[in-house]
């Protein structure tokens, strides 16, 4: 038997595990290459300023028309709404939990934060089609419930988790002493809050509340369900919208292989993906730019 | 402001977000009572272990939970050993600079794909690409490559959990670095690192979208033979049924039944998890 030195041996081991960790890189890497490989071909037929700017969607017509631009307003519709639910929320039940409740409440309410990330996604758009939509049609006496209103609500309580865990991690670490001088020099525990824990994580912060809504503009199966189907450009928030993702899923399976619509969709695909790329590299440089201060290490 | 106004302002602030708090619970109690009070009618020992009948409006859903387990497990095997090494690498051999921020980025952004994305990828990539056809195995990797970072961030969470002691004192009786990586780091973190793994599995039982292109199918009588058949899976069926076809209020009973298996099967897991890392936190504190 050949034996290898001692040294080798852990050389060769620390190697592999190194190719290893570039695993998740090279998944990103084919996965833009294989988005652009099927998604440019369409650009052959139709430029990149008609298919983003173009009103009309209709892909299956004799003569199709490709422009996804009514299907990018209706995401940011459903993102920005529910936004502005689920950044509230997220952001209070995160200070509730880090500097108000004590103990033994913080361990019931974080597992039901992290629950309610755990319900699958079909569940929530089930829930949102066969429950919400019903009575909002009811109590607003609307056309229809499935509309961006209810895909807004859906979604917001699909990002608050993420929106409350990262924000409880950067609050629940701001230095100890910082806010000891707060409420030694007077001021009240909410003063405290507000002026001096709050601007310490706001970087934490904001980065959760970007990486909530990048997990918004991409989640699929609840605006498949639950946002109406409708490729127009909405007029209000009753109305039923087409986002980037339900359009995607709901026709993939009918596209002809390789033929126009399947370019498209994959286009389609490349410019949500470009959407969360850039969320997700706005939060990660905030995360790494503005490091909050003190031994904190978010 | 006096002192009396600023208490009561602040009792009024501290309500709200105690209410806002409350809020999240109150929604994941009334999905899950929904689930419950519709879903319980429909299920039945035949429910759970006969495939659909009449164009799937009777019968069980037998196929769709084996295919659920066989899609979630395949996506485990592929992810947990890529999973665990990369974040073997990050905590145990990595030193802070340029390449780690490279891939912890990657993981970043491989964690925010959308799950759509995910299944275009894998019909171009597995299904067409390497023409694996629409089948298990497409699906496993496509669910294997999206619950990759939830495995590297609890597998580094495990490994952090393990005090440098530990390492100090194998290092210094003359153990190589691999053997203490091997026989105290690894054994130290296995609870944690399992408990990850069961929540990369739920992750995967729960996805919906990434199995839609690339191995779930509409229908099929038969329990799959090999890794290259098709599928259906539970959350595409309740997908379907509550979607497409001419009976969807016929079905109802049978949607909310499927999703109550779902709903059990994913937050059963999860709570398990939550439970055991909890006691598992506390015993390292102490």
């Amino acid at each position: 038997m050949i034996s290898i030195p001692r040294s080798q041996k852990e050389k060769w081991i620390q190697r592999i595990f190194f190719g290893i960790a570039f695993s998740s890189i090279f998944i990103l890497l084919l996965i833009t290459i294989f988005l652009f490989m099927e998604g440019l071909p369409i650009f052959n037929k139709i430029s990149v300023t008609d298919f983003i700017f173009g009103e009309y969607w209709y892909p299956t017509d004799d003569e199709p028309d490709f422009g996804i631009y009514a299907l990018i307003l209706g995401s940011l519709a459903v993102t920005f709404l529910s936004a502005l639910i689920s950044i509230p929320l997220g952001v209070m039940t995160a200070v509730y939990l880090a500097e108000i409740s004590t103990q033994k409440i913080r361990e019931i309410v974080k597992p039901v934060v992290e629950l309610l990330a755990a319900l699958p996604s079909v569940v929530i758009g089930f829930f949102g089609m066969v429950v919400v939509a019903p009575f909002l049609q009811e109590t607003f006496n609307i056309a229809t419930g499935l509309n961006i209103f209810n895909a807004a609500i859906m979604l917001a309580f699909m990002s608050i988790p993420t929106i409350c865990s990262i924000s409880e991690d950067a609050i629940y670490s701001v230095p100890q002493n910082l806010k000891e001088a707060s409420l030694a020099l007077g001021a009240t525990h909410l003063e405290t809050i507000l002026r001096i824990i709050i601007p310490a994580s706001i970087s934490g912060i904001a980065t959760a509340v970007i990486l909530g809504m990048s997990r918004a503009i991409g989640e699929t199966m609840v605006v498949l369900m639950v946002a109406g189907g409708a490729g127009m450009v909405p007029q209000s928030i009753f109305d039923p919208a087409r986002p980037l993702p339900a359009s995607i899923a709901a026709e993939m399976a009918e596209a002809p292989f390789r033929g126009d619509h399947y370019h498209a969709l994959f286009a389609t695909g490349i410019v949500l993906f470009l959407f969360t790329l850039v969320f997700n590299i706005i939060a990660d440089f905030i995360a790494n730019k503005y490091r909050q201060v003190g031994d904190s290490t978010l | 402001m006096n002192l009396m106004n600023r208490n009561i302002v602040q009792k009024g602030v501290f309500v709200l977000l105690r209410m806002a708090a409350g809020i999240n619970a109150i929604a994941l109690l009334i999905v899950v009572f929904f689930m419950l009070k519709n879903g319980l009618t429909a299920i039945s020992w035949e429910f759970l272990t006969q495939p659909p009948i009449d164009s799937m409006t009777k019968g069980g859903i037998l196929p769709c939970i084996v295919g659920t387990l066989c899609l979630s497990l395949g996506a485990i095997c592929i992810a947990f050993p890529i999973g665990v090494s990369s974040a073997i690498y990050l905590n145990e051999y990595a030193k802070p600079g340029k390449i780690i921020r490279l891939i912890r980025l990657g993981i970043n952004n491989l964690a925010g794909v959308p799950s759509v994305v995910f299944g275009l990828f894998g019909l171009a990539f597995f299904v067409t690409w390497l023409d694996l056809k629409v089948s298990i195995l497409s699906g496993a990797l496509t669910l294997g490559a999206m619950s990759l970072p939830v495995i590297i961030g609890s597998t580094e969470e495990a490994l952090r959990a393990v005090p440098d002691t530990y390492r100090e004192a194998s290092l210094g009786l003359g153990a190589t670095k691999w053997q203490t990586i091997y026989k105290v780091v690894l054994p130290t973190a296995l609870p944690g690192i399992l408990t990850g793994g069961i929540l990369g599995i739920s992750r995967a039982a729960g996805e919906t979208a990434p199995i839609m292109f690339t191995a779930a199918v509409y229908y099929t009588p038969d329990l799959p033979s090999s890794i290259f058949d098709e599928i259906m899976a539970l959350p595409y069926h309740i997908y379907v049924l509550a979607t497409a076809g001419t009976e969807i209020e016929t079905t109802r009973h049978l949607q909310y039944g499927t999703a109550l298996v779902l709903i059990s099967l994913v937050l059963g897991m999860n709570l398990f998890a939550i439970i055991y890392r909890s006691r598992l936190r506390k015993r390292m504190h102490q």
